[in-house]
């Protein structure tokens, strides 16, 4: 198998196979919490999107730039987050003042991506499976794009379940869960897709 | 012991939380935006838990859409909107009180029934055929939508009309927004007028279908002392700003229509 390839094949199993939501169970609270509209749940899926790229590329160049170097690698965990947080502050910053249209429409996702674990789960992935700076920022951007289908496809779901009737005990987040699970499982059908 | 390595860690850690401190400091200066004073003044007093409430993406969209004057202060219900209102220098509204009432007696006694109804037990489903159950095609239909709006349980059907319990009824104006009939309205609480009839025909189909049913005659008009009372739509409205609850009316009104709360309970 040629290099290009194999990164083509990495793309498609970081969105199917290793999906962050189905798959590694990552992100889950803003999964459920911001998926009540396909309109939002996109806006969100961007922002992850947008943030998760650039928060695998900065930890990648921490990390294999001070603290390897250095003997600190017991110490990725609070400098990621330390990083993902003020990464992000700045994000909403620049984006404030260069593009308000966009922070607008952003709103109060931006933020809340700080403590979104799916951030977290991939400065941690990629130092653990040992991936280069290329393979790393791909599994940012590529698992981001997972989680912007998931949350996009949750939502189209549960647009429909505010017509359905549903039993009284499962109305609300019981079903959605439940929603979720049988989206896992579907998903499960993906594994093995690009090793 | 070795102290090499927690004094690194230590300058490390302290060194990366600095430097995006530091940068954090600089992208703020650079950065900053000017804002309108007042929306800082409207965001403070808003709750800041960014509920939604609203209708709008969180506190701060709510807070720009005041400032930009196009959304009305009293969305939040957390706010201290005295100081939304000093702060954008508008007068608070007092709001009167309201009440929800039905305005139909079309009970079984009262109007005929054009088909048996077998269908789902929805007002608005029921609606749709062939002008509902009823005879009168303005009655309340009787199968409750506004009772499963009602969030405080004042509503009750009563031999197939809906009826408002005044006591618990907040006039939050949910079940005049779902009743697919408008046969629901919302009256100032403290008014004794009732004008209980829908129907927008006149004179005698309307009394074919119900013998309790405004026929249009303009009676209650022409007594009123105040000019208070209007024939719209084939039936009487009553212009509540005027009527000083005389109830010069209701002994005119020749088909019972309108009534006080002791009348009809």
């Amino acid at each position: 198998m040629n290099e290009l390839s194999r990164i083509l094949l990495f793309m498609l199993s970081c969105v199917l196979s290793h999906n962050f939501i189905f798959a590694r169970f990552l992100g889950c609270c803003s999964f459920l919490g911001v998926s009540s509209k396909v309109e939002t749940a996109a806006g969100m899926g961007l922002a992850v999107t947008f943030v998760m790229g650039l928060a695998s590329l900065f930890t990648w160049v921490v990390y294999h730039g001070v603290l390897v170097p250095l003997g600190l690698e017991y110490l990725s965990t609070l400098s990621f987050v330390l990083l993902i947080a003020s990464l992000v502050q700045l994000v909403e910053m620049y984006i404030k003042k260069s593009s308000p249209s966009l922070y607008k429409s952003l709103g109060i996702y931006l933020p809340l991506i700080t403590t979104n674990c799916a951030v977290l789960g991939v400065a941690i992935l990629n130092v653990n499976n040992d991936y280069n700076l290329l393979y790393a920022v791909l599994n940012g951007v590529f698992g981001a794009l997972g989680f912007l289908l998931a949350i996009v496809l949750m939502a189209g779901v549960r647009e429909r379940l505010e017509v359905a009737d549903i039993p009284k005990p499962l109305r609300g987040f019981p079903i959605s869960l439940i929603i979720a699970g049988l989206m896992s499982v579907a998903f499960m059908g993906f594994s093995g897709l690009g090793g | 012991m070795n102290w090499l390595p927690v004094f690194l860690a230590f300058g490390v850690i302290g060194a990366l939380g600095t430097l995006c401190g530091v940068m954090l400091t600089a992208a703020d200066k650079k950065f900053a935006v000017q804002s309108d004073e007042r929306w800082q003044q409207v965001r403070q007093a808003l709750g800041g838990a960014n509920c939604g409430a609203c209708g709008y993406s969180g506190c701060n969209a709510y807070a720009e859409a005041i400032v930009a004057g196009k959304a009305r202060i009293y969305a939040c219900p957390s706010a201290n909107t005295e100081a939304i209102a000093a702060a954008m220098g508008m007068q608070l509204e007092s709001p009167i009180p309201m009440k929800a009432y039905v305005r139909c007696q079309g009970n079984r006694g009262n109007t005929k029934e054009r088909y048996i109804y077998d269908g789902y037990q929805s007002c608005v489903t029921a609606a749709t055929m062939a002008g509902g159950p009823k005879m009168c095609c303005y009655a309340c239909l009787g199968l409750g939508d506004c009772e499963k709006v009602c969030p405080f349980g004042a509503i009750s059907i009563q031999n197939g009309v809906a009826v408002v319990d005044e006591f618990r009824c907040v006039g939050c104006g949910n079940c005049a927004r779902y009743c697919p009939r408008h046969a629901i309205e919302l009256k100032p609480a403290a008014s004794k007028v009732y004008v209980k009839c829908n129907n927008g025909t006149l004179g005698r189909t309307t009394r074919a279908h119900c013998i309790k049913s405004c026929i249009g005659c303009g009676a209650c008009a022409k007594k009123c002392p105040q000019q208070a009372i209007e024939i719209k739509n084939g039936h009487a409205v009553v212009d509540y700003s005027r009527c000083d609850d005389c109830l010069a009316c209701l002994s005119v009104c020749p088909s019972w229509c309108i009534v006080t709360e002791q009348d009809w309970r």
